[in-house]
């Protein structure tokens, strides 16, 4: 008895048209998925969409909304890509980010009368100096002892969500009202617009000069091309003349800056004041957006305004619809596995062959 | 018992997967004993008889070799290592040879290693055992003992498919030999009555296998009986500036902590300009660590390492080249970034060569390339990823890299392993016109042809210490091999 | 003083119950040669999935159930994107967490509001009188009975050499006639099983509720766990006391009059921090399983 089932077999050379075409496969999929969920709470999932793609894109105001909430997740996103494109698992931008909201805050608490022009910079550079120190002892642990960064660097997210806390309701704790959040930092301390009279602060420009410079730097220069090297295969690299250890070391340590900044220009320009809840999460959703924009600095910044946008939106829909904004959440989560679950099929195409299916790929 | 001679790439490999369930085929139909079968995985294979010794061993290295054995046929619940224990008695008294069933796997050595591999097969009842390539990992003496473990076999009944492309051994060992060629069966003999070269025109097309250096009198017993002889190679190769009277790479003392012993145990050698040194040995005997030392990846743990008298010891892979030692070693993707273009790969030993500014000088990088494929006549673009480059040209790519900076010494490890006759030859061919240019070479091989066909001296490595130094003209298989073997100095 | 000493082992054993399990769990996907980091978003989604089938059917051992059931489908899933597609592990597994911490919270919005949460009829105590031995039942399990059998099964059976084999060298197991993707599946479904069930005891036993963020990084710590034991069973069941003795520590220290200028943070932290030190002091120049991150084709 001869039976057919598919199977994957590997194809030569993709066609052009072919990841464009997945990626709209992955979006059908999520929308598909997601669709039970949404009717579940009570909404069409039509209208839902409606809301968290295109409604925050009608109006001015929810349009800097978006730029809002997309500016923390382009800073994670840029670090988690740098790191991962040189081959360090940085999976610790949240706590990088949350270091980075610290020292920014330290600033802000303890120089409050420090001049505009050289408080917001000091806060800046300190919030990097603290990503990059938080960065530090996972780098170190791994070019020294071939320690895992992926553990390391996942456990101190929590210690450093806990050293949060622990200030906030010990020596930071709001001196007016007693709550756990900071004083408010110096006059000079709030973020400059992005433009004359814009809610958008100056941390969204950072972030996209950051982009270009990570954009040219990985495309033109040499120190790029080494990371490259490194990220794609460390051994090669390490053969042929790479400071392999120098890469991953620079990179972590990079990554680190970018996030602890992340974390600093959400403290100076949204409220002025550390709280508990300053991240959120952003930290992981980088790892989202950095592998949805295909580790590559443009990528990254068309990610991070998607969900910044899709973010918005369910902030808009849990208001309208009374859908719980999680969803914002439960999409990008699914979006990312949809899209690297389709983008494997690139490489491969389906056939028919006789034999039985042993749910494994042959090529 | 049936041998199967082709010539790397000549689809060797492809048929013995298909016929072990590894690969599937697009139409065609196997038949054993007579019954056509359908075998789409190894556990096909295994229910019809079918046993397999694979170049790479399919060995599950921390286990026990009683492990092994048991995985395949194991069910689900509880082990019986007892009866494992018998089997893999049992099976090594049919072939003649003994063995602990509670090693660890990778404690063996690599002619052990591959008994394990027969074992399994053995325990598991095969009818047909299909050997591929099985010697090319084994010293002389372990060959002997494996052609008479496999006669053993074949008079007890059962059948033999021996897949090699080395012609001596083919004659020896088979009663009918298939010559395969780009994936054809050209002929079927009988090997009594078929001459190496006959059989070589079978395989390759013509009459001459490989290259030799043409002061090669003595013919050994091997195949380099039917290799072309060249003496100054037809390439434009300007002679280097290097000192005459000096080695041209000196190695004193070299000391690497391994696992168990040293992996390498106080190695001293020394290469002069315009010498091919050969180092001998079956793998695992420090060849690796050696290599990689020498080419700045790993440090030892005491020793020096001089090219043209700078000390690099323990040096970073770029001090390495930048003072004047070429480097091509035999796991190419451990050498170039597959995902990286051909161009890219090209300059990545001397990036900072390259630059305007603070950019890539990417028209600079491009004529670079352009130039090495040229003269390498390496199959591909610039911009093409290397990923999609066969083995010969890939090795291309390692080749051109390596020669563009006319480095003074080279260190060159089974540089064509896996290589077509063609590739092989061009290979073989730039290392002697390096050698005629001046430099030194030392060559890492566990091809005893490729080094009596190549070396000017050749020493043998056992246990990370060089046992044995031969002049080329007093070097026999025979004498190299009780060296390999670990024997005292022949 | 006697008294205090045998709380605390008892609440070493209580707190290492939760991480043993999904420890066990995360060793046997590794040990099958794949990095499972869903383990978080799995016992998330155990401790809230086990809640709220408690809840609603009245019985936490339905909810147990249920959460292994979650478990189950956790793991294959990851299993299906690592095994099937070929997924990076590493996203693979992170956006696995993610998206069943989205799920979870957006049912618990959807069901309580941002309200408070009810409280569920929870596990009863064995031999709630006698100090050490007043365990939960699970706890006794999790130690007498499911890491024995781990133990036993990874070295002696049929099953526990093919995963071990496809784990080290699933070329070899393929040859061997081993299917190296069915073993892996089994591998993750009970891998989820088990963190699945670590994550109930959080909410049906310690807790008898459900909060926000219940799980706060567990399963890294597992994660951690297993590389500190180098994958040997009996090592990450001793990591996981050690862990959970240092949490022990820190609840009967913060009580404690002498240690009332510490925050209550920084002790929380402890053994977070205690693992990594640990991580570090240990895990140098590991031997891997050998097919470890790797997807398996026949090439």
């Amino acid at each position: 008895m001869r039976t057919f089932v598919p199977q994957l077999v590997q194809r030569g050379r993709e066609p052009r048209w072919l990841a464009p075409l997945l990626v709209v496969v992955a979006v059908a999929l999520v929308y598909v998925a997601t669709a039970a969920p949404i009717r579940a709470a009570g909404a069409n999932p039509a209208a839902a969409y409606e809301r968290y793609v295109f409604t925050p894109l009608t109006s001015t105001s929810s349009l800097t909304e978006v730029l809002l909430a997309a500016t923390p997740i382009l800073f994670t996103g840029l670090a988690v890509a740098v790191a991962f494109r040189s081959g360090y698992y940085n999976i610790g931008a949240e706590g990088q980010f949350l270091a980075g909201a610290v020292g920014a805050s330290f600033a802000g608490l303890y120089l409050p009368d420090l001049p505009g022009p050289l408080a917001v910079p000091v806060a800046l550079l300190l919030g990097a100096a603290a990503g990059v120190a938080w960065a530090l002892l996972p780098a170190l642990l791994r070019v020294n002892f071939r320690i895992d960064e992926v553990v390391t660097t996942l456990l101190l997210n929590p210690v450093a969500l806990l050293g949060v806390q622990g200030l906030l309701n010990g020596p930071w704790r709001n001196t007016g009202s007693g709550f756990p959040v900071t004083d408010d930092f110096g006059a000079g301390y709030e973020m400059p617009p992005a433009a004359p009279g814009a809610r958008v602060h100056l941390g969204l420009v950072i972030a996209v000069v950051i982009a270009v410079v990570i954009w040219v730097v990985l495309a033109r220069t040499a120190t790029g091309l080494r990371v490259r090297a490194v990220g794609l295969s460390p051994a090669a690299a390490g053969f042929s003349g790479v400071g392999v250890n120098r890469v991953l070391f620079g990179s972590a340590l990079v990554s680190g800056g970018i996030a602890g900044l992340g974390g600093a220009s959400q403290v100076l320009g949204v409220g002025q004041q550390l709280t508990n809840e300053v991240s959120g999460g952003y930290g992981y959703t980088g790892i989202v957006v950095a592998t949805l924009g295909a580790l590559s600095a443009v990528g990254v910044v068309l990610v991070a305004l998607l969900l910044g946008d899709i973010t918005v939106g369910a902030q808009n829909a849990s208001l309208v619809l009374q859908l719980p904004p999680q969803m914002g959440d439960i999409i990008a989560a699914s979006l990312l596995l949809a899209v690297v679950s389709v983008l494997v099929l690139r490489r491969y195409k389906f056939r028919l062959r006789p034999g039985r299916f042993t749910g494994e790929q042959a090529s | 018992m049936h041998a199967l001679l082709g010539e790397n790439g000549a689809g060797k490999t492809t048929l013995m997967r298909i016929l072990y369930g590894l690969s599937r085929p697009d139409s065609g139909t196997i038949s054993i004993g007579g019954e056509p079968v359908r075998i789409t995985s190894p556990a096909d294979a295994i229910t019809h008889g079918i046993g397999m010794v694979t170049q790479h061993f399919s060995l599950v290295g921390p286990m026990t070799v009683t492990d092994n054995v048991l995985l395949a046929g194991a069910g689900v619940g509880r082990l019986d290592r007892r009866n494992g224990r018998r089997l893999v008695v049992e099976a090594a008294e049919r072939i003649g040879v003994g063995i602990d069933p509670d090693a660890r796997v990778d404690r063996l050595s690599v002619g052990e290693q591959q008994r394990v591999e027969i074992l399994k097969a053995l325990s598991r009842d095969c009818r047909v055992l299909i050997l591929d390539e099985p010697t090319a990992v084994l010293v002389p003496q372990d060959i002997e003992s494996l052609f008479r473990s496999i006669r053993r076999l074949t008079d007890a009944g059962m059948g033999v498919l021996f897949i090699s492309h080395k012609l001596r051994e083919v004659t020896t060992i088979s009663d009918r030999v298939s010559v395969l060629r780009r994936g054809r069966i050209v002929d079927t003999v009988a090997t009594r009555g078929a001459s190496i070269p006959q059989l070589a025109e079978l395989m390759v097309g013509r009459r001459t296998v490989g290259v030799r250096r043409s002061d090669r009198q003595t013919m050994h017993d091997t195949d380099l009986d039917a290799a072309r002889s060249i003496d100054e190679p037809d390439l434009e190769v300007d002679a280097l500036d290097v000192p005459v009277d000096r080695p041209i790479l000196s190695i004193r003392g070299l000391r690497l902590a391994g696992p168990s012993r040293n992996a390498l145990d106080g190695i001293e050698l020394t290469v002069n300009p315009g010498e091919i040194v050969g180092v001998a040995g079956v793998s695992g005997n420090g060849q690796t660590e050696l290599v990689q030392v020498l080419s700045g990846v790993r440090h030892p743990d005491a020793g020096t390492i001089e090219v043209n008298q700078t000390d690099i010891t323990g040096a970073a892979a770029a001090d390495v080249i930048a003072a004047g030692l070429g480097r091509i070693t035999e796991d190419r993707h451990a050498c170039v970034v597959p995902h990286l273009t051909v161009e890219q790969n090209l300059v990545l030993e001397d990036l900072h060569r390259f630059r305007r500014g603070p950019f890539l000088d990417k028209r600079a990088i491009r004529a670079h390339a352009s130039e090495l494929i040229e003269r390498f006549s390496i199959k591909a673009k610039p911009e093409d990823p290397v990923a999609t480059l066969s083995g010969g040209n890939t090795q291309k790519v390692l080749l051109g890299r390596a020669l563009s900076r006319d480095p003074l010494a080279l260190v060159v490890s089974q540089p064509t392993r896996g290589l077509d006759v063609g590739a092989a030859e061009f290979v073989h061919t730039q290392l002697i016109a390096r050698r005629a240019a001046g430099a030194g070479v030392l060559l890492i091989s566990e091809d005893l042809e490729e080094l009596l066909a190549l070396a000017d001296r050749i020493v043998v490595i056992y246990e990370g210490r060089l046992v044995g130094e031969l002049p080329v003209a007093d070097a026999t298989p025979e004498r190299l091999g009780l060296l390999m073997a670990g024997e005292a100095a022949a | 003083m006697e008294l205090a000493y045998l709380a605390l082992v008892g609440a070493m054993l209580t707190i290492a119950t939760p991480l043993v399990l999904a420890a066990l769990g995360e060793l046997i996907c590794e040990r099958a040669g794949l990095l499972n980091l869903g383990i978080e978003g799995t016992m998330y989604a155990g401790a809230f999935g086990g809640f709220l089938v408690a809840i609603e059917s009245g019985s936490a051992w339905t909810g147990l159930v249920a959460a292994l059931g979650i478990g189950l489908l956790a793991g294959l899933f990851v299993g299906m994107l690592a095994i099937g597609l070929g997924v990076n592990q590493h996203v693979a597994g992170i956006g696995t967490t993610l998206l069943l911490i989205a799920c979870c919270d957006f049912i618990n919005r959807l069901k309580y509001g941002a309200g408070s949460v009810p409280k569920v009829e929870k596990f009863q105590q064995l031999f709630a009188d006698i100090p050490l031995a007043s365990q939960y039942l699970l706890t006794y399990l999790t130690f007498l009975v499911i890491a024995p059998v781990v133990f036993v099964v990874l070295r002696s059976t049929g099953f526990g050499l093919r995963l071990r084999a496809v784990g080290e060298n699933p070329e070899a197991a393929d040859a061997a006639g081993v299917s190296v993707a069915a073993t892996r599946y089994a591998a993750m479904a009970v891998g989820g099983m088990l963190m699945a069930a670590g994550g109930a005891f959080l909410t049906l036993a310690i807790l008898g509720s459900f909060t926000l963020n219940i799980t706060n990084g567990r399963g890294w710590v597992c994660i951690a766990l297993v590389i500190f034991a180098r994958w040997r069973v009996v090592a990450a069941v001793l990591g996981g006391l050690l862990f959970a003795f240092v949490d022990a520590l820190q609840l009967q220290l913060v009580i404690t009059p002498e240690f009332s200028g510490v925050p209550r943070e920084v002790m929380i932290a402890l053994p977070y921090v205690v693992v990594i030190g640990a991580l570090a002091l240990s895990g140098r120049n590991l031997t891997y399983p050998g097919a470890y991150l790797q997807p398996y084709r026949r090439s």
